[in-house]
């Protein structure tokens, strides 16, 4: 198992290499290249000469790749043109945010769809399949910045029952300890800061979440399904043994496999959906300041945005294989 | 295909568990507001009955929290909090009055002021403001250097006062001189009409030298592309204003404090939160949900139902001004006659009622009526299609033309609150008149200005302008009185006219040939001017009053509360 996790980690080496290379092309094929990208496609040639002496864009390519490369090792990911601040101190200061949301979104996704999929397999056929498939079919079929639209005008606005934006209500005076601000809350026992900080994801989780849910639920459903009809249930249902532990040790368990690959896939796209979501509701993660990089060009902030979601979408593949290991024996085995 | 085997025994309890658990959550979810509804309702009533945290919704971050290093409106917001200057502005007006100096005396050649302080002022480090101070901030500004100098980074000393120390020969400022504790006198190279008109920008406030050192303020790296500020600007700013600064937590809020040993009047306020809130449908939203006090730049089609809800809409007094400029590189519009049928053709009365804010008046010249040199008797091109249609065809247009139409996309500015609405607007009342707009939409940001200022590649567009203080030449000056890619033309003798008139150092000397400017302008028509759209802001029900000035400068401690 260690040799696996060795070897899946090694392998991120070269895979992020060629990705920042990638990258690396990328912001150089902008049009006019990036001092263009930073002055604006009207600026001057000698604006645009000083620029890119001053970023040694007149350089080889290569010498600039490599220039590159050795700050990014020493974890240099350059400045933010639009902010002035490291692009490290940004992406530190909004992780958290993200993270905290991503978590809620996972929750709600996991716990609803794994029951309801359950439920759909359960009565196959009947309304309540049809209604789950339905839901499902929904969840994918609305656009999540609608649907975050939607669910802040009913339950924010018109019903008041949620806030409408942002990590925190402003007037309660929450102490920062870890920046997870419902974590925060539990740590210094600032209980309604907590439930505050909890009641800014709802919604934004429910938005964010409602695609993974979708599909948990098909593939919990369908995956129940092939698990239920397989041979050795069917032969432990003839041996007589209990409904209870034939559900949780024999359906349950294999069928969890597939639900398992999918849920990491999804957290990957989580980040990246984050974007949409966080615009709606004024929420300061990394999705947002993403959004604004684009929108400005700022492609410090791209470059080292996109290597860091990389990473995070490779830990969380990596993940998934290790949890695949623990379920199920017989990947272990081959 | 059944689950007879799973049916039997399963489900029932699982759902019970979840009702159950879902029980638990709500309960909790009800003791944990309500709890927290008392603490804060608490908290008020020890602080005379009002909630006295007022937030305010941004629309971004500020640039630099070192007014001396900002330019954008959102900076001077924070700032005019923190900061104040030597002179002020007169509530409700564009007008100077005195701030921390409290008298100044010109001297007859107008190249010497000597200001009088104000006694007993701190900074809120607990440095005492006296004429050293003044000294020491005039100086600063004075002998910056490198990227410092970059009119990105320094734009409004750059723009005012020409020159550092290390080319005197552009520079207006010579020297400051302390005379006594309170007393400090300023000589400018070349006398400046607008000197203490300027000295009312938030880039101009006074700032505590020891701050100022202590944190390096002057420690600008990086590019004037991309400026990396010191700490002074982004973690320690240090003034003489009713607050002090708390803490900045980028992309999300600022939180400003009341200022204990602050000279004059408190006020109810204790506690500014900006909440950075780019959207502007997410700002109205939050105002209706309750979780802002107030912001800015209302869009004129919400401040009818918002005001129906019961929140109050403030205008300030226009001090902008909206128009169509003109660019004289493309054949038709170098003919005046054709400029004159696009001054006839448009109804300016009917595009205000249709777009802009409540409050807005129809523009006839560039100006507004508060700024000086303000001409009563200028030509007044009436509404009049027809008339428009004889023009085009006295120029050779009898079936019209083709033209670029130039916009700003994802912008709400506050001489445009919709630029998309104005062009639809402007654009049908062409037609009528035969000329066929080409739409040239393009995002504010970072296209559109480079667009428009950066070459000749455009058509007609639209523009304006927010004046900075009440001085003619921050108008008409700044937009006419050199070639300017925007409009495309050479007009030698009003490029001299405005020239003189800058330099006359008496304002009321400056009135009559700034009234025949302005004349001059309606008559040539490098722009048409359309409107000065008067900004919208809106506040929860609680705000009884806000000190609305039409250069936004809008100090939190005279906002009044009821509850």
């Amino acid at each position: 198992m260690l040799r696996t996790i060795g070897k899946r980690l090694a392998l991120l080496v070269p895979t992020l290499f060629g990705l920042s290379l990638l990258l690396f092309l990328w912001v150089r094929s902008l049009p006019g290249g990036p001092a263009t990208a930073l002055l604006g496609d009207k600026a001057t040639p000698e604006a645009v000469a000083q620029v890119n002496r001053l970023y040694g864009f007149d350089k080889p390519f290569i010498e600039q790749y490599l220039t590159y490369m050795g700050k990014l090792l020493t974890g240099d990911f350059g400045v933010s043109l639009r902010t002035g601040r490291p692009v490290l101190d940004e992406f530190a200061t909004r992780f958290p945010a993200t993270l905290e949301l991503t978590a809620i979104a996972l929750v709600f996704a996991v716990g609803l769809g794994i029951p309801l999929g359950y439920w759909a397999a359960k009565h196959v056929g009947r309304w309540q399949d049809q209604f789950s498939v339905f839901l499902s079919l929904g969840g994918v079929v609305i656009p999540v910045f609608f649907l975050a639209f939607i669910l802040k005008w009913i339950f924010a606005i018109r019903l008041g029952w949620f806030p409408t934006d942002g990590r925190q209500n402003p007037r309660i005076n929450a102490t920062h300890v870890t920046d997870y601000y419902v974590l925060d809350g539990f740590l210094t026992q600032e209980w309604d800061a907590a439930w505050d900080a909890f009641m800014h994801l709802v919604l934004p989780g429910i938005a964010l979440g409602t695609i993974p849910l979708a599909i948990i639920v098909r593939i919990t459903r369908a995956s129940v399904l092939e698990v239920v009809n397989a041979d050795y249930v069917r032969t432990a249902r003839a041996k007589g043994i209990s409904a209870t532990l034939i559900r949780n040790r024999f359906v349950l368990r294999n069928a969890m496999l597939p639900v398992t690959t999918t849920i990491g896939l999804q957290l990957g796209l989580l980040i990246s959906g984050a974007v949409l979501t966080e615009t709606v509701f004024a929420f300061n993660g990394i999705g947002r300041f993403l959004r604004d990089a684009i929108f400005y060009l700022d492609y410090p902030v791209l470059q080292g945005f996109i290597i860091f979601i990389a990473v995070i979408y490779s830990l969380i593949n990596l993940l998934v294989d290790v949890s695949y290991n623990l379920i199920d024996p017989r990947v272990r085995v081959q | 295909m059944t689950m007879d085997g799973l049916n039997t025994t399963g489900p029932r309890r699982p759902r019970r568990r979840f009702a159950a658990l879902t029980a638990t959550l709500a309960i909790g979810a009800l003791a944990l507001s309500a709890c927290a509804e008392s603490q804060r309702g608490d908290d008020a009533a020890a602080e005379g009955d009002v909630d006295s945290t007022f937030i305010f919704a941004a629309s971004a971050d500020p640039a630099s929290l070192d007014p001396a290093f900002a330019s954008d409106g959102e900076s001077f917001r924070v700032s005019r909090q923190i900061f104040e200057g030597l002179v002020g502005v007169e509530a409700g007006t564009p007008d100077p009055e005195p701030l921390l100096a409290e008298s100044w005396e010109q001297s007859d050649d107008g190249l010497s002021y000597t200001f009088q302080l104000k006694d007993g002022v701190t900074f809120h480090d607990d440095t005492s403001f006296n004429a050293e101070a003044v000294c020491a901030n005039f100086d600063r500004w004075y002998n910056w250097e490198g990227v410092q100098q970059a009119s990105s980074v320094s734009y409004y000393y750059n723009s005012l006062f020409k020159g550092f120390a290390d080319s005197p020969e552009n520079a207006v400022y010579e020297s400051c001189a302390v005379d006594d504790e309170l007393t400090a006198t300023v000589n400018l190279r070349e006398p400046f009409a607008g000197f203490i008109a300027a000295l009312s920008l938030p880039a101009f406030a006074m700032q505590s030298p020891t701050a100022l050192e202590e944190y390096d303020a002057d420690g600008v790296s990086g590019t004037p592309e991309a400026p990396v500020l010191s700490s002074y600007a982004t973690e320690h700013p240090v003034g003489t204003g009713p607050f002090e600064f708390v803490s900045w937590e980028n992309g999300q809020q600022i939180e400003l404090t009341a200022y204990e040993d602050y000279w004059g009047e408190q006020g109810q306020v204790q506690d500014i939160i900006f909440r950075v809130i780019d959207d502007p449908t997410t700002r109205r939203q939050s105002l209706e949900a309750g979780d802002i006090d107030g912001y800015d730049l209302v869009a004129p089609a919400d401040t009818a139902s918002l005001a129906d809800k019961g929140f109050n809409i403030m205008a300030r007094d226009p001090f902008t001004i909206l128009y169509l400029g003109f660019n004289q590189e493309i054949e038709e519009l170098a003919d005046i006659k054709v400029r004159q049928a696009f001054a006839h053709a448009i109804d300016k009365d009917a595009l205000i009622a249709q777009t802009l804010p409540e409050g807005t008046k129809p523009a006839l010249q560039f100006i507004p009526d508060s700024v000086n040199g303000y001409n009563d008797d200028v030509t007044e091109y009436e509404y009049d299609p027809e008339k428009a249609k004889d023009l085009l065809a006295e120029a050779g247009y009898e079936d019209g033309f083709e033209i670029d139409f130039n916009y700003p996309t994802g912008v709400s500015r506050p001489y445009m609150p919709t630029p998309e609405q104005v062009f639809s607007n402007i654009s049908a009342q062409l037609e009528e008149v035969g000329i066929t707009v080409n739409p040239q939409p393009n995002k504010w940001s970072p296209d559109y200005l480079d667009r428009i200022q950066g070459g000749p590649d455009h058509g007609i567009h639209l523009l304006g302008w927010t004046g900075d203080y009440n001085d003619t030449d921050n108008f008409v000056g700044v937009h006419f009185g050199t070639p300017k890619e925007d409009f495309g033309f050479e007009n030698q003798e009003l490029f001299d006219k405005l020239a003189e008139a800058r330099g006359i150092p008496d304002v009321d000397e400056q009135t009559p040939l700034y009234e025949e400017i302005n004349a001059d302008i309606v008559d040539f028509l490098p722009v048409l001017p359309l409107a000065h759209p008067a900004p919208s802001l809106g506040f929860s029900p609680r705000v009884e009053s806000y000190p609305v000035s039409p250069v936004n400068d809008e100090v939190f401690n005279q906002i009044v509360l009821s509850e």
